[in-house]
């Protein structure tokens, strides 16, 4: 009896050992992330999915939670014990962990050449000269409607501006429902979902932004003082003490079915698929008029980067170029409706509201928020006072020239392009 | 019946410090002069007294002692090409005199001081009324309205902050249906979201949250006048309200004193509510920032904004030092002239 389990333990152990054996000459490695809700998606089906393309490496998604991510990051980047793949957070974060020399430049990788300089600015040098994480997702702002709603009151999907602000007075004129579902309470809706929202078509897009980079235009341009009168037409739109409206206020208003138009960013999707109980659908930014081109912002949210110091660099460089490829973003974005890939093959998204946002891609042309790039570096924040600002033209508190004014104010007072 | 009997119990304790004194005298010179032997048989040391101070001190050294020197000593640094660097009191100069930065601070400044006038005009009263009216020996129910208006003030930040953003809340909220049940819809606004009411409304929050302090510590004050004081003042035809003014009023006013300047140290470190109730912004436009969360923006950063960790330190100073000198003006102005009474 003792015989035979010690002959079994011995054969178990010597299989075993040399099962152990086999597995020691596999790779794994290890993705830092903030995303705790992707593990699943990970888990099930983008490391299978690599995994079987290349054997002999093994990938471990390990999150951290959101709001202690970069902290925990950095600690350990600077204790040489991250992991071999490190999930970039848009613009300045990252720049800065390049700059200490933690991500590796990736300019070269196979695969970059799939991403427009667009997809790549929230991971390049300010000289453009080094990308140093590889594009991941992207949430595009729009709005999303209640078909129903629409519907019954027989409004036409809005083209520009002017049909935009007769649909909501139709809306408002029948009662039904509340014509904007948007509060200024927590100041950056009134930003993101109301002035970075719409701004890009004032703007032009990139040519805008990269001009307020250059010193070339001004916040106080006309282009840019545009936006924030429109915002300032919206407030009669809004629903009763709209100040004091929070951002899942917002959410529930639109969701309940008591509001029609809700200003929204694709990452809104997932929530309201499984909330609303009415058909919904969406649309982009109106434009002034109507043959204009239209621009929208797709704005950089996550993308992976090589840790400098990793072990395995050229099979995490496997990985990297896998998810640069199309086949990543395909898994991806379907997996996660509104947060698209930001690859510029295509992807076929499944969900009808995903498929709407991303096809403004193909005729409008992206951007990403103004603020995010470089000139939110300084104080004031501009990011931070545009928050304010927004909301205070929204609120009647300022009007758009002086808000205007106080941005551009607070920009020069630490911030001198380049020449 | 007053000041004497005080000194007489402060007494024993000046003594014991006196007594300390020599027996430290000693100690050195026994140290200096231990080769003599003529010397009277010095006192043993006490080290007890140091063990027994020892862990109280090292944990209040590590807590609050060190943490706060060195914040003081950061405020002198700043960050010149990337290395941490003395810049003397520069920071207190762009603080002060940077136009946006002076602006943003005087109007936090601002703020707190209307945030701390109204603790003081509602709270504090509020308080004082309460307990007053809970000493009453008639009342009915004193422990459960006691219970009821402290508990508040044991719930977290968290929740009274959510709590009241709905109770507010323009949509779901009772209040503007409350209020349309008496008629007064019309009166009802989305007070949180506007510049001119926010910040009057937080105040009023947190006056509701923390109403409880004040009227447990007066409310014991209260019930410390003996009853021979009472019925004395009742035989010379002092009743009802004259009684409250005239009598217990006058008693209680060290407590109230103490409550006051317990607010002060509070209101100038207030900063969770609003962060829970307004963000970290503090808006609308700014109309709820206080010193609490200007410090928290600057020191923590915010969204895009990082951290200044040398400015925010600054701020720091000068919140330490503006409740320093709040309480030193109450300790040496006013704490020395309210007239104490023991019974």
């Amino acid at each position: 009896m003792t015989r035979t389990t010690l002959k079994g333990l011995l054969l178990a152990s010597s299989i075993l050992g040399s099962a152990g054996l086999a597995h020691a000459e596999d790779v794994t490695l290890t993705i830092e992330s903030w995303r705790n809700d992707d593990l699943t998606i990970w888990q099930e089906k983008l490391i299978p999915a690599f995994e079987a393309k290349n054997p002999g490496i093994k990938v471990v998604f390990a999150p951290t939670a959101p709001t202690e991510y970069n902290a925990a990051l950095n600690a350990k980047l600077d204790a040489g014990s991250a992991g071999d793949l490190v999930t970039c957070r848009p613009f300045d974060a990252s720049l800065e962990l390049y700059n200490k020399k933690h991500l590796a430049d990736l300019t070269g990788l196979a695969g970059m050449e799939n991403f427009s300089p667009v997809a790549k600015a929230a991971w390049t040098t300010d000289d453009g000269a080094a990308t140093f994480c590889v594009p991941m997702a992207s949430v595009i702002h729009g709005f999303i409607y209640n078909k129903d709603a629409f519907d019954k009151l027989g409004i036409a999907i809005p083209a520009t501006e002017a049909d935009f602000f007769a649909a909501l007075d139709k809306i408002k004129a029948d009662g039904t429902y509340i014509p904007l579902a948007m509060g200024t309470k927590d100041l950056w809706e009134a930003a993101t979902m109301g002035y970075q929202n719409i701004g890009p078509t004032y703007w032009k897009g990139e040519e805008g932004r990269a001009a307020l980079i250059k010193g070339e235009q001004k916040l106080t341009d006309a282009d840019w003082v545009e936006p924030y009168k429109v915002l300032a037409k919206w407030k009669d739109y809004l629903g009763d003490g709209f100040e004091a409206q929070t951002y899942p206020d917002s959410q529930n208003l639109f969701t309940l079915g008591r509001a029609a138009i809700y200003p929204a960013g694709s990452w809104e999707i997932g929530l309201f698929n499984t909330q609303a109980q009415f058909k919904m659908g969406a649309f982009p930014p109106p434009v002034k008029a109507a043959g204009d081109a239209c621009y929208i912002s797709d704005h950089n949210d996550i993308g992976v980067g090589l840790n400098a110091k990793s072990a395995h660099p050229e099979e995490a460089k496997k990985l990297l170029s896998w998810i640069a490829s199309p086949e990543f973003a395909d898994i991806y974005a379907n997996s996660l409706p509104g947060f698209f890939s930001l690859n510029s093959t295509p992807v076929v998204m499944k969900d009808p509201l995903a498929q709407e946002f991303v096809s403004w891609r193909e005729k409008c042309k992206p951007t990403i928020r103004s603020t995010y790039q470089i000139l939110s570096r300084g104080t004031p924040n501009l990011e931070n006072e545009t928050w304010v600002e927004s909301a205070n033209v929204i609120n009647g508190t300022d009007t758009p020239e002086v808000a205007a004014e106080k941005l551009q104010k607070g920009l020069d007072s630490w911030y001198k392009p380049a020449k | 019946m007053r000041g004497g009997d005080r000194r007489r119990s402060a007494l024993p304790h000046i003594a014991a410090i006196d007594e300390k004194r020599v027996g430290a005298a000693e100690a050195m010179s026994s140290a200096i002069s231990s080769e003599d032997s003529i010397e009277v048989p010095a006192r043993p040391r006490r080290w007890h007294i140091l063990v027994f101070l020892l862990p109280a001190v090292i944990v209040y050294s590590a807590v609050m002692i060190l943490p706060l020197i060195e914040t003081l000593r950061l405020s002198l640094f700043n960050t010149v090409d990337g290395q941490s660097t003395f810049v003397g009191l520069s920071n207190f100069q762009v603080l002060f005199g940077d136009e946006r930065w002076a602006a943003d601070f005087w109007r936090a400044l601002k703020n707190n001081f209307i945030f701390f006038a109204i603790h003081m005009l509602v709270q504090n009263p509020l308080g004082i009324a309460l307990a007053a009216m809970l000493s009453i020996p008639k009342l009915r129910l004193a422990t459960f309205y006691r219970t009821a208006i402290f508990m508040p003030t044991i719930l977290s930040f968290v929740i009274v902050g959510f709590i009241w953003k709905l109770i507010l809340s323009p949509i779901w909220g009772i209040t503007p249906f409350f209020m349309d049940l008496v008629g007064l819809k019309s009166l009802f606004g989305p007070w949180l979201g506007k510049p001119g009411s926010a910040l009057i409304t937080v105040s009023l929050i947190s006056v509701w949250q923390n109403v409880g302090i004040p009227m447990m510590l007066i409310y014991a004050a209260l019930l410390n006048i003996p009853d021979e004081v009472i019925e004395a003042a009742e035989c010379d035809g002092i009743t009802g309200w004259s009684q409250f003014w005239k009598i217990k009023l006058p008693l209680v006013l060290p407590a109230i004193g103490m409550v006051s300047i317990l607010t002060f140290v509070g209101n100038f470190n207030a900063f969770d509510l609003i962060y829970t109730v307004q963000g970290a912004l503090a808006g609308p436009d700014g109309a709820t920032d206080i010193l609490g969360t200007l410090l928290y923006r600057t020191f923590f950063g915010f969204q895009l904004q990082l951290g200044d960790r040398s400015m925010g330190a600054t701020i720091a100073t000068v919140m330490f030092l503006i409740i320093l000198a709040g309480v030193s003006l109450y300790l040496f102005g006013i704490q020395r002239r309210v007239r104490r009474y023991q019974f």
